[in-house]
């Protein structure tokens, strides 16, 4: 498997041992040069790469007049704007449905992909090939195709509408994408392990929760990060299903209708861009590896 | 080990694991025919409808369909915004991502810091990162005009500016570029040292090692980029909306119909034309045929996908 995390050094290049002095040194010159030109063009990539951050940082703590004058460093730091923020009507209600539809939709996710997948991985029947062309499939499919039947269902027929729940329950039905990966982790997972546990008397299940479920921990791992993140970053969702209902609306969609309610105040609007952020950063910070690992997962295994 | 099997008990151990796969796979059975299968058909269904979503639906045959593809006026600059993107923004993106994942696998101080950076705004939530990037480019007062400004260059208008509001996207996806980086970093990492050993000792420079040794052993990962970038970007919403609502200053909320797409429908994308068509003008017929029509796009995307494999169904047995 490949482990390539952010933060791993390649080993030290080999140094030649041969050759004349003159030479050797021509060669520390110009690894020298090659040296500083790498990381002066990386220098700047960074500076491309993080000075947003910083900018929306700075205003984020400037005064209602500052924001407004294209300054970039605060005269005063105010910090009392995050707490302005937080004091917003609704503003607590969106971290917390955020929060439900994250965290229980990645609970569902994690616990209907997980026997799909050892399935389509690990067992032998007819039309495998076909249910993973199918798995696909729906991975590819734009969501706006189905959304118009499937709105009219919630609404319509189970009243649900304006309420998160037509987002939440369809995830407890292995959702395409974290099975297939979920997929691709579990081949990984030498078929002998499994079919001792079955010499020793193992059912499937006890298989999947005693022997699979430890050695998959990774994978697992990473396509809870991945659905996390998806809950908390989609918008288009609760768009279609919370829009009539703010007590229902979740961070990402919330944040664009305070920029309307503060429609002059960027620092504000910088400030809750910040805390809409700061949950992402801060569990990739904690989980680094694993999320990591998904990604090359998808890109290199997949 | 038991070669005479009597066939009753055979055939009662194949039932058994017949019923043992479809309980295994029971979640994912479901969740395919009810929220894909069945929204599938019906989206055929109502294509053939006229439905506004109050009165029930009357068929018109396929008055929706000659509708759509030849009298909406906005079909046409969504489709060709569509498209402009798929091109655009894969293409950079691809380019760019290897260009990154490149300049990380050569970096030997600092890996962790720089590596971190260049993939943390991949991580910034679409909606948070446009609103950013819609302030940071906003031409009146934002911190980007003002350094250019200050540096005597000419600040163009960004996404208030029809000409300039794609290529304002394009910047937005291309500071979010961390997942093909890392994608790439790992590929590039996979290549035999010994190979590149081998080309310099034929005398091949920088280019040459490149072009014979890096290009043949990362195609299968540039053509999966290729491919799921452009099944990504016709989904591509969040960002075109947002900033066209924000950059327009209107003031939005439940309730508020706006026409979107602004600057002069330079953002409007189909993904956003079906959900004005259907959640905003109710015209449940015509938002299913636009949304067939990006499915047979997806499709045929999806279909070239299968042909070439791109790697997806590699790890197959």
């Amino acid at each position: 498997m490949t482990t390539t995390t952010l933060t791993t050094r390649p080993g030290p290049a080999p140094t030649g041992t041969t050759g004349d002095p003159a030479a050797r040194a021509r060669a520390r010159r110009s690894r020298l040069l090659h040296w500083i030109a790498v990381h002066a063009v990386a220098v700047a990539v960074a500076l491309f790469f993080l000075l947003p951050f910083v900018f929306v940082f700075l205003t984020s703590v400037m005064s209602d007049n500052q924001a407004m004058s294209g300054e970039l460093w605060p005269h005063e730091w105010h910090w009392s704007n995050y707490l302005t923020v937080f004091r917003t009507p609704g503003f607590l209600d969106w971290w917390k449905n955020s929060l439900l539809y994250a965290g229980l939709g990645t609970l569902l996710t994690v616990c209907s992909a997980l026997p799909v997948a050892y399935a389509l991985a690990k067992f032998r029947f007819r039309g495998r090939r076909t249910a993973m062309v199918l798995v696909i499939s729906t991975m590819m499919l734009p969501p706006q195709v189905i959304v118009i039947p499937m709105y009219l269902v919630w609404a319509q027929q189970l009243h649900l509408a304006g309420s998160l729940w037509p987002l939440i329950i369809p995830l407890a039905f292995g959702d395409a994408y974290s099975v297939f990966l979920l997929r691709q982790f579990l081949l990984t997972i030498p078929q002998e392990y499994l079919e001792s546990a079955k010499v020793d008397g193992c059912g499937e299940l006890r298989t999947l929760l005693t022997i699979v479920v430890p050695m998959a921990k990774p994978g697992i791992a990473a396509i809870a990060l991945f659905q996390f993140f998806y809950c908390w970053n989609d918008y288009f969702g609760p768009q279609i299903y919370a829009a009539q209902n703010p007590a229902a609306w979740t961070l990402s969609y919330g944040l664009e209708s305070f920029k309307s309610a503060h429609s002059v105040n960027w620092n504000l609007t910088m400030a809750a861009t910040l805390l809409v952020m700061a949950p992402v950063i801060i569990v990739f910070f904690f989980a680094q590896k694993a999320f990591v690992e998904g990604v090359t997962l998808t890109g290199v295994k997949g | 080990m038991a070669t005479t099997t009597p066939a009753p008990a055979l055939r009662r151990k194949r039932t058994r694991a017949r019923l043992r796969t479809l309980g295994f796979l029971s979640p994912w059975l479901i969740g395919f025919s009810v929220f894909f299968g069945y929204p599938l058909i019906a989206t055929v269904y109502f294509s053939f409808m006229h439905y506004n979503q109050i009165k029930p639906p009357a068929f018109v045959g396929l008055r929706n369909w000659t509708y759509v593809l030849t009298q909406m006026p906005l079909f046409g600059p969504a489709l060709w915004n569509t498209l402009w993107l798929v091109v655009v923004m894969v293409a950079l993106r691809v380019v760019f991502g290897l260009g990154i994942g490149m300049l990380a696998t050569k970096i030997k101080s600092g890996t962790g810091f720089f590596r971190t950076a260049f993939y943390l705004p991949y991580l910034a939530p679409p909606v948070a990162a446009t609103v950013a990037f819609v302030f940071l480019l906003n031409p009146g007062t934002g911190p980007v005009n003002e350094i250019l400004g200050a540096v005597g260059i000419p600040a163009p208008s960004w996404f208030n500016d029809p000409d300039w509001a794609k290529p304002s996207l394009v910047m937005l996806s291309l500071w979010g570029i961390g997942d093909l980086m890392v994608i790439f970093m790992a590929a590039l990492l996979d290549v035999p040292k010994e190979q590149y050993e081998a080309a310099e000792l034929d005398g091949a420079g920088a280019w040459g090692k490149f072009r014979y040794v890096t290009w043949p052993s990362i195609t299968p990962i540039v053509m999966f980029a290729v491919v799921t970038g452009v099944v990504q970007t016709m989904q591509y919403y969040t960002q075109a909306l947002v900033a066209g609502k924000l950059a327009s200053g209107v003031s939005i909320g439940p309730g508020t119909v706006i026409q979107p797409g602004y600057p002069d429908h330079a953002t409007l994308t189909v993904p956003q034309l079906v959900y004005s068509l259907g959640f905003q003008n109710f015209n449940t017929g015509a938002a299913c045929v636009l949304s067939l029509v990006l499915f047979a796009l997806a499709m045929a995307v999806t279909t070239l996908l299968m042909r070439k494999r791109a790697g997806l169904l590699a790890a197959e047995d």
